[in-house]
Order: structure tokens, then sequence, then C-alpha cells
């Protein structure tokens, strides 16, 4: 470290507090910082018990012999439900796992439920559950990542698992520069503050849920499945949701359990998870082992990309983590080849994770990027820019709209990029290394079919009814956004009813396509009113769809054009040059994503996701033991993930754009973006500061300890 | 958790007549570590005596310029008591780096030394994995497993590795504090900061300190020293997160400005503070600035450091902080103290 000692000049404001047309607050606000917000656990308990899961403590077994007579003679116990006890439940593709708990003795992943203990509070629930005795027979040892073989997905439910186009080994050996580099992001939990909750009452035939879940109307189809009753027999509400990142995506089996139970017992039944148990319920995303291979011709042109993904699953299910997607899209290359893998290990399964796919993938793929742009001596941004495809390389179809050319260089503007230095570590400022890393962002555009009602009566007052959730990201501040546009009304007339299957059916929270989806559809309930009350009606009320166009897949992807979100990622790094740790000092995120409805909460959006990106850069790492088959911290004090402390200065903002081939509003889905490209700009930022490049996440004092040499500067 | 009995204790002679008759009681103080033993069923005790009222208060000064703290006092009052800010630098800081504000506000100082280990078999939400601490006999999880960092360096055994998680532990055994605790019938002990923490070499790993079921921690009694001291505390997480290692030091400074003495304590690599002894006649001589000369000097402190899994990097990272400690204990100037 004998360089010169710069201090970089900070060039980052703070951004101004919001003004007037910022955008909405939240309307639900106030209610949530009091308090007064009533989640689905706050919800009174009117008669029903409170349940707790007994789960297995081992990964493989052939039997596991439930002892309950203690606990059955507890005090306040109304039952200890086992396999024997429960009605046959059915399969169903919208569950976050086929294997149906408590219908056998068999385990098939750690932390699988065994039995389903039911008080009269959740102390006494509690209590009973640790005086459940379980033996186990038939014991088996647990298949961890590395010890399983590669597998093909059988129905791969993202992208084909194999994909080509060009010659790959013709590009690699035209190439002037050649990198292949191995990569590894860690088991993350999505560790919503709220545990997950489920509390059902049947009243004769008919279950109503209420469930902390990012889509109700898909809790509602998987549980009329599940259970074998018609859907109509069945009211799903969801009034708010402390977080869920994707783990209240899917159906699990916990809130199946709560209904079958429920009508077992014939009383309602309430049932929280544990924080620990979240760890093994409801889905994470899995590690992944990735090899990227890019060979660039003298000016940094790509002349071949390559792409090869593995990522664990659980024995027996598949979820392939689609880490490869994006390299089909991000960059021009005559040649492309992207292959995806799974391993069946014992665990429970995975499930998607903010941001899952790119988030994962472009770790890999930018921080491939970086180390191109190092061996060439060409700068990051000015490489990326070089890479800027006209249509989509994989495919050939033209980009719906593609603003990444605008992200990179103000992005590049707002940091100060300039000014840097490309020598590793060359600033430094006292004990600490800094340095400079980018990285771009991507995410795929998911959409569904949504509709709304829009109501609005003399009195000037409008309301809004749509099936949707509110996991946090302000979704009714942005429908009350849309309605309020389009009647020319004030916002804060404007009422949002939304979390209940009675209403107008709308799409899930997740996939960051809400907005667009469910906005698409307000937005044209809200034009019909608006059309009638020109046309001089006093009273109006309208339902409105939107769903994507036709030929689109299942997860809403256009036929005939690509429509993905873009963006820059500058990350600022400081690593202590003696032990290693490493804090981020600012970040500048620019994105392009359509239209941007209520830019207050899309900016917390992005910020939101940033910060969850420094958590897969620098924190979050869900250990597997493999000898035990279980993830070894079941806490956050083991499991850590980013406090205020952690958070640096970042500044968001967003390329002008609309797009109205994702959209009827021209908006795309947000809510993941902000959290992909950034561990690769802070891998970047950190081999910037030390020379040391590290390719497996979280990054710690670990990994660079080795390459910092103690001494004085 | 299981039914319990609530009483609040009037005066310390009941709490000890308690202590001594009665099986199945826990004492509550803050509540910020027994809450989790009861919610994780490390512990189900019968009764809970809440200790709040019990007059274990005051700070005051001792005879030879030090400081007496009663055990009650919160970590968050004793992080910022003047006294304490001034003249104690390490303990000042290895309180503020520790938990959260909330924990801080209501944690004290006595159950602070009464931590267990935060080793995640120890911790896990069952009872199930092999862990001596917890079901004696079982093995040890953590030492098969192999990793690293939640693991000791110094004074493990095939028992058991953990470490111990309390910062302000390690500042008072730099600064060579009392734990000053009182048994049956009022009888007063006084055990050294350093040798309040039991190692598995030093007694069954069921053991975690030298106090008895029948003795109750009063005070802290930290010596008066003209020795500047710090505390550095190395986490991935910037805040709210144990340390992987942190290092108390004390030194002693010539006239110019070298390195005369110096007391440092280790944490995260033991069961206990890891007093290094012997470091005076190492460093002696050497400007606390000179990081290269000072790693290089403290080495030989580090030869018996044994990671359960072979080679690694916590040792390294234990004579790194060392290395760090000592500068920034010789930078708190004067007037700062």
């Amino acid at each position: 470290m004998s360089a010169p000692t710069v201090a970089p000049s900070s060039t980052a404001a703070r951004p101004a507090p919001p003004g007037p047309d910022a955008g909405l607050r939240r309307p639900d606000g106030l209610a949530k910082l009091t308090g007064a917000a009533r989640y689905t656990g706050d919800l009174p308990l009117e008669g029903s018990a409170v349940g707790t899961l007994v789960c297995a403590t081992v990964p493989r077994a052939d039997r596991a012999v439930v002892h309950a007579d203690e606990a059955r003679a507890a005090d306040g116990v109304v039952a200890v439900l086992t396999a024997a006890d429960m009605p046959r439940l059915h399969p169903s593709p919208l569950l976050g796992t086929t294997v149906m708990p408590l219908q056998d003795e068999r385990v098939r992943y750690e932390g699988q439920p065994v039995a389903l203990v039911l008080a009269e509070s959740v102390e006494q629930a509690r209590y009973a559950a640790s005086l459940v005795r379980v033996s186990y027979e038939g014991l088996r040892a647990a298949t961890g990542f590395d010890d399983a073989e590669d597998a093909v997905e059988s129905a791969p439910s993202m992208s084909p698992t194999d994909e080509e186009r060009g010659e790959v080994e013709a590009g690699l050996a035209a190439a002037r520069h050649r990198v292949t580099r191995t990569y590894t992001t860690a088991d993350r939990h999505h560790s919503p503050i709220e545990p997950s909750v489920t509390h059902a009452r049947w009243d004769g035939d008919t279950l109503t849920l209420y469930d902390s879940v990012q889509g109700i109307s898909l809790a509602r189809t998987a549980l009329a499945e599940v259970l074998g009753i018609d859907a109509g027999q069945i009211r799903v509400v969801c009034p708010y949701i402390g977080g869920g990142f994707g783990c209240k995506g899917y159906v699990w089996p916990h809130q199946y359990l709560t209904a079958a139970a429920a009508r077992v017992v014939g009383r309602g039944v309430r049932l929280p998870l544990t924080r620990a148990q979240m760890f093994t319920s409801c889905g994470h995303q899995p590690t992944t082992r990735q090899t990227v291979t890019l060979g660039a011709d003298a000016e940094g042109r790509l002349t071949a990309v390559e792409h090869h993904s593995v990522n664990a699953a659980s024995r027996d299910d598949e979820y392939g983590e689609d880490a490869t997607a994006a390299s089909g899209w991000m960059y021009a290359t005559p040649a492309l080849r992207l292959r995806r893998r799974i391993r069946h290990t014992d665990r429970a399964h995975p499930t998607p994770m903010r941001a899952p796919h790119e988030g994962p993938g472009m770790f890999a793929l930018e921080s491939a990027l970086d180390e191109l742009a190092h061996e060439a001596g060409i700068d990051p941004v000015e490489l990326r820019l070089r890479n800027e495809p006209d249509r989509e390389p994989l495919t050939g179809r033209p980009f719906s709209s593609r603003e990444q050319r605008a992200c990179l260089l103000r992005g590049a503007e707002l940091f100060g990029w300039r000014e840097r230095d490309p020598r590793t570590g060359s600033m430094r400022d006292g004990d600490e290394l800094v340095g400079w890393g980018m990285a771009a962002a991507t995410m795929d555009t998911y959409r569904s079919a949504s509709t709304a009602r829009v109501r609005h009566t003399a009195d000037g007052r409008t309301v809004v009814e749509t099936g949707t959730q509110e996991i946090g990201t302000g979704q009714p501040g942005v429908i009350a956004t849309i309605v309020s546009e389009v009647l020319g009304v004030p916002p804060a007339t404007v009422e949002v009813r939304i979390g209940d299957t009675r209403l107008p059916a709308a799409a899930m929270t997740a996939g960051s396509s809400a907005t667009g989806s469910v906005g698409s559809a307000v937005h044209a309930a809200a034009t019909e009113v608006r059309d009638r009350l020109a046309a001089g009606a006093a009273e109006a009320e309208a339902t409105g769809s939107w769903a994507p166009q036709e030929g689109s897949d299942g997860l809403g992807r256009h036929p005939e054009v690509a429509i993905h979100t873009y963006g820059a990622v500058f990350a600022e790094v400081r690593v202590d040059a003696l032990l290693g740790t490493v804090r981020v000092r600012r970040v500048t995120g620019v994105y392009s994503a359509g239209r941007i409805i209520n830019p207050l909460t899309a900016r917390g959006q992005m910020t939101g996701g940033i910060i969850w990106g420094l958590g897969q850069a620098l924190l979050e790492d869900s250990r597997f033991d493999a000898r035990h088959g279980r993830f070894r911290s079941k806490n956050l004090a083991g499991y850590a993930v980013p406090v205020n402390a952690d958070v640096p200065d970042i500044d968001v903002s967003f390329v002008d754009e609309v797009d109205h081939h994702a959209s009827a509003l021209g908006s795309k889905g947000i809510g993941e973006l902000g959290a992909v490209g950034v561990s690769a700009a802070v891998a970047n930022a950190v081999f910037h500061a030390t020379g040391v490049r590290v390719r497996d996440l979280p990054i710690g004092v670990p990994d660079l300890l080795p390459g910092l040499a103690p001494a004085a500067h | 958790m299981k039914e319990f009995t609530y009483t609040r204790a009037a005066d310390t002679g009941s709490v000890l007549a308690a202590l001594a008759e009665r099986p199945g009681v826990a004492l509550l103080a803050g509540g910020t570590e027994l809450l989790n033993w009861l919610k994780e069923g490390i512990e189900a005790p019968d009764h809970l005596i809440d200790i709040g009222g019990l007059p274990l208060y005051d700070i005051e000064e001792t005879a030879d310029g030090g400081l007496r703290i009663g055990a009650l006092q919160k970590m968050a009052d004793v992080a910022r008591h003047p006294d304490v800010v001034r003249r104690f630098p390490a303990l000042a800081r290895s309180l503020l780096l520790a938990a959260s504000p909330q924990l801080r506000n209501m944690a004290t100082l006595g159950g602070n030394l009464q931590q267990r280990t935060r080793c995640p078999y120890f911790r896990a939400e069952t009872g199930a994995l092999p862990c001596n601490k917890r079901t004696p006999g079982s093995g040890c999880a953590a030492l098969a497993a192999g990793a690293e960092d939640t693991a000791a360096l110094f004074g493990w055994t095939e028992e058991c590795v953990a470490t111990h998680p309390s910062d302000m532990a390690v500042a008072l055994a730099a600064l060579d504090a009392t734990v000053v605790v009182c048994g049956p019938g009022g009888t007063e002990r006084r055990v050294p900061a350093d040798a309040f923490h039991l190692t598995p070499q030093e007694a069954p790993v069921q053991r975690h300190t030298v106090l008895r079921d029948d003795e109750l921690i009063t005070a802290v009694e930290v010596p008066g020293t003209a020795w500047p001291s710090a505390y550095v505390k190395v986490r991935e997480r910037a805040s709210y997160e144990f340390a992987l290692v942190s290092a108390a030091a004390l030194v002693d400074l010539a006239d110019d400005g070298t390195l005369r003495a110096a007391r440092v304590a280790l944490g995260g690599v033991a069961h206990k503070p890891w007093v290094l002894d012997g470091i005076t006649p190492l460093v002696k001589g050497l400007r606390p600035a000179d990081t290269a000369a000072l790693h290089a000097a403290v080495g030989p402190l580090f030869e018996e450091a044994r990671p359960p899994a072979g080679e690694g990097f916590k040792a390294d990272l234990a004579r790194r902080a060392t290395v760090r400690a000592l500068r920034d204990a010789a930078a708190v100037r004067e007037g700062d103290r």
C-alpha cells in the first residue's frame, strides 16, 4: 500500500426533502407509524385456538414418531394433531412445496412440520410443543450442495435450461481478451419483520382465512385445490403485510395446515410461525455457483458470452434460480450460451427472494464485466456503453424501451466517476482504503391480469376497490395517485380498499408486477368513470380490467417485445486497511423503469432495494450445516441484515421514460430492480480499493485479510 | 415457555435467602438475556425474582481513584457517565459498541457479565443438537462443523469451542477490574474480571462463570489508572453485532511517545476475556503508530492460538486488533481524559 494518499472528493449531495410535487405520502403511513394499523396477528382471536408447529429436527427419516401424551395433558391444550388426525390434502402447483405435511410419517426436510399443537394461548401452545417428543426411525444423512450432482429441471418454470445463439467457441477463439471466472452467492433468507401468521375460521362449509400473503387470489385458488373445495367457499383477507420479499408469495404448509386444523377441531385456529420456523417454512434464496466466460476484441466489444449457473434445490421439488437470464439481454454479442442446473439437496424448499434470478445472476455477470474491463484496460462504464445492444441478443426481439445508456452516463456524472483513478489501492483516507465500483442492474418484467372497481359519488368522494395487497411498497398511495390524476380530484378524497378476495381480483404483489398490472386496471376503471362523469352523470361506477398482451407467457412476459428494466449502480466503499472490514459510504443509482407513478414511494422502493443489495453484498449468509442438514442460525443474531449504521448516503434517480408495451400506464416494475447490481458494484469497488477480487458473497473480513499487509501508511 | 412465579425483591438479604433455600430461582434484572433463555428453552426456572428494586445503582469513587459501579447500573448510563468516559475510555467504548440502544437502556452490568455464549448451536431453537453446554455429554456440533467465526482460539477443549460475547468484560479485564459478589449471609467475595468466566479447560462446560448458585453480583470495581485506554471491535455489520474479535488496550507511554508498558485483553477468542500476558517486553520502545513493527512484535503471543478448524483468519485478525487498540489507546489525549 505504497500508493499516494488521496482523499476523494465527495460529490454526492444529500437528496432534498420531498416537496409537495415529489409524490403522495402513504395514506396508511400514520396508522402504521402509530400502531393503529392491524396486521393479521393483531386481529382479535374471538375464540380461536392458537397453534404452534412441532418441526422435524433431522433432514431425512423414514418415520417421525410423535409422543404427545404429556403435551396433550398440559394446561390449555386443545389438541395435538399429527398425521393420524389430518384429512388428505391435494398438492397444487401454486404451493411453495409439493411436499404435503402431516400426511405420513416420513421426514423429507429439516423443519418439516410433524405435529401441530393447539392451545388457548400462544404461550401454552409453545410450552406444550416443548413437551412433545419425536423419535426418528430410519435416519439418513443429508446431502449438501457440494456433494450433490447437477440435475436438469424436468419442468422449467422460468426459461429453458439451455439456450444458445451463435458460435461461442468461434467467438472465444477470435477474442483478444478472455475472462472465465466462477462466482458464488450465499443461501439467504427473506426475514421479514412480521413472521408469517394465518388465522382460519370455518362457518359451515365456508372458510375465512386471515393471512399475511402476497397474493390473496392465489392463496384462495391454492387452498381450494389443497382442501378439495370450491374457491367460492373461501374468502382470504390480508389487511397489511409486514414484509414478504417473496416468502409470502406461494402458499406454504403452515397455511393449509391452519385451515385443515380449524376444520378438524371445529373452531378457529391462528398459527403464528416463530422466527426460527421462518427459516424452513416458506423458502429461501438458494446458494448459486456460476461460471461466466467473456470474450472481447481489442476494443472490448464482446465476441462471446457463456453463463452457467447451478443452484441448490430441495430433494422432492425443483427450483431453478434463473441466474443466467439477464445474460441473454444485457450485452451485444454474436454468440451466447446459457445453461442452468439444479442440485437436489436435503433442505426445505427455496423460493424467489428479492431480487430473484437477476439478483444472484447479475453479481456474476457484472463482476466478470469488471474483470474484463480491468484486463483490457477499459473503463468499466465505457465497456458497458460499447456493448449496449440494439436488439435483445438472445432472441433478436426489439426492446420495448431501454435507456441504459442514459443510466450509465447520468450515474457516472452524479457519482463523479470521471475523477476515478483506475489503479487499485490508489485512494486512501486515514485507516481506510477507498474504492469506487459500478455495475449495471436489470430485471425482467412480469405482469398479470387484474381488475378494479372505481365508484365516484355526488359528494365528491371516490372509492377504489381491488384485491391487491399492501406489502409496504405504498400500493394504496400509488392507486390513489392514479385515480386522482384521471379524475382530477384531490388524492385525499380517494379511499382505497384492498386485501380481500370479495373485491375485484388483482395481481399478486410479487415480481415487481403490482403497479403495472393493478395500476393499469385501476386506470381503466377510473377512465370509464371519468368519461361517464364528463357525459353528465353525477355519480358513476365502473369496473376496469387489464391483462398482458395475447401470447404473453404464464409470467406475463411479452411474446414479441423484450420488456425489461435497467439501471446503473455506483458505490464507494471504505475498507479498513488493517482489519479488513468493509463499509459502504455512498451509492448512486439511476434507473430506466418506465413511467414512475409516485416518485416518493418509488424512491423509497429503490432505496430499500439498494440496502437489500448491500445485505447480499456484505452480510447475508445463511450457513448450511450439511452434517445436521440444517441452516446453522435460525435467528436474526446469527443471520445479519443491514442496520441503519450500515446504510450510506443513497442517491436515487430515474430516467424519464414511458413504456406502453409494458402496461397501460407506461410503467414497469421497480420493487426488485434496486436490489440488483449492488453486490457487484460493491465487489468491484472492493477490488478497486484493495486489489483483492472477491468472487464469493457475502464479502467479509476473512476474504480480505490475506491481501492486506499490516503496514503503516 | 414454562409457567413461573414472579416476585419483586425488597432487599438483597431476601434474594440471597431465596437463592440459598429454593431451587429453580432465576434473577431478573434488565431481562435482555434471561428472556432469550426462557424463550429458547435454555433455562426453565420455576421462580423469577425481579431484583430491579435492590439498591445496587451507586457509582462511587474508590480510595485508589477508581470507580465502584453498582451491578444494576444500565449499560447506557455507565457508557455516558462522565467519569467513565474521561478515565476509562475502553470501558465506555465497549459498552457503546455493544448491542443496540434499546438493549443498552435495559441491560445491566451484572447481567452483561452473565451472558452466555452466542454459539449458534447453544442458541439453536431446539435442544436436539449436540451441545455440551446445553445437554451434557451430547458433543460439540460447533467443533464438528468447523466454523471459525464463532469459535475460540484459546482455552477450548473438544468439549466446547464457544466464546464469551461480552464486550464490557473484555474492557474490564484489560482494566484489571474486580467483580464483587455477595453470598450467603452477605459474605462478600472479590473476583478478578479476567477470572470471572470459566473456560472448558478450567471447569466443566456447564459452569459458565465462578458465580455460585447462591451468589449475586453486587458491583464492579475499576481501579484508578493514569494509562489511556481504547477498545476496538471488529465485526462485519457496522452496529448491533457481536464481535468477530475485539481488543481492549491500556498503554503507558514514555516521554518520547514510545510504549513503556501495555495491557491488552481480547474478546471473541475464548470463553473469557483473554489477557495477553507478557505483552509489555514485546512492545516496549515501539511507536504505537508503527503498525508493521507492532504486528511483528506481538506475534509470539498468538503462537498458542489454535483455531478448531485449523488454519484460519481469526488469529491474525486478533493480532491486528491488538495493534489497532494499542495505537488508539496511545492516541487518547490527556485533555480527552
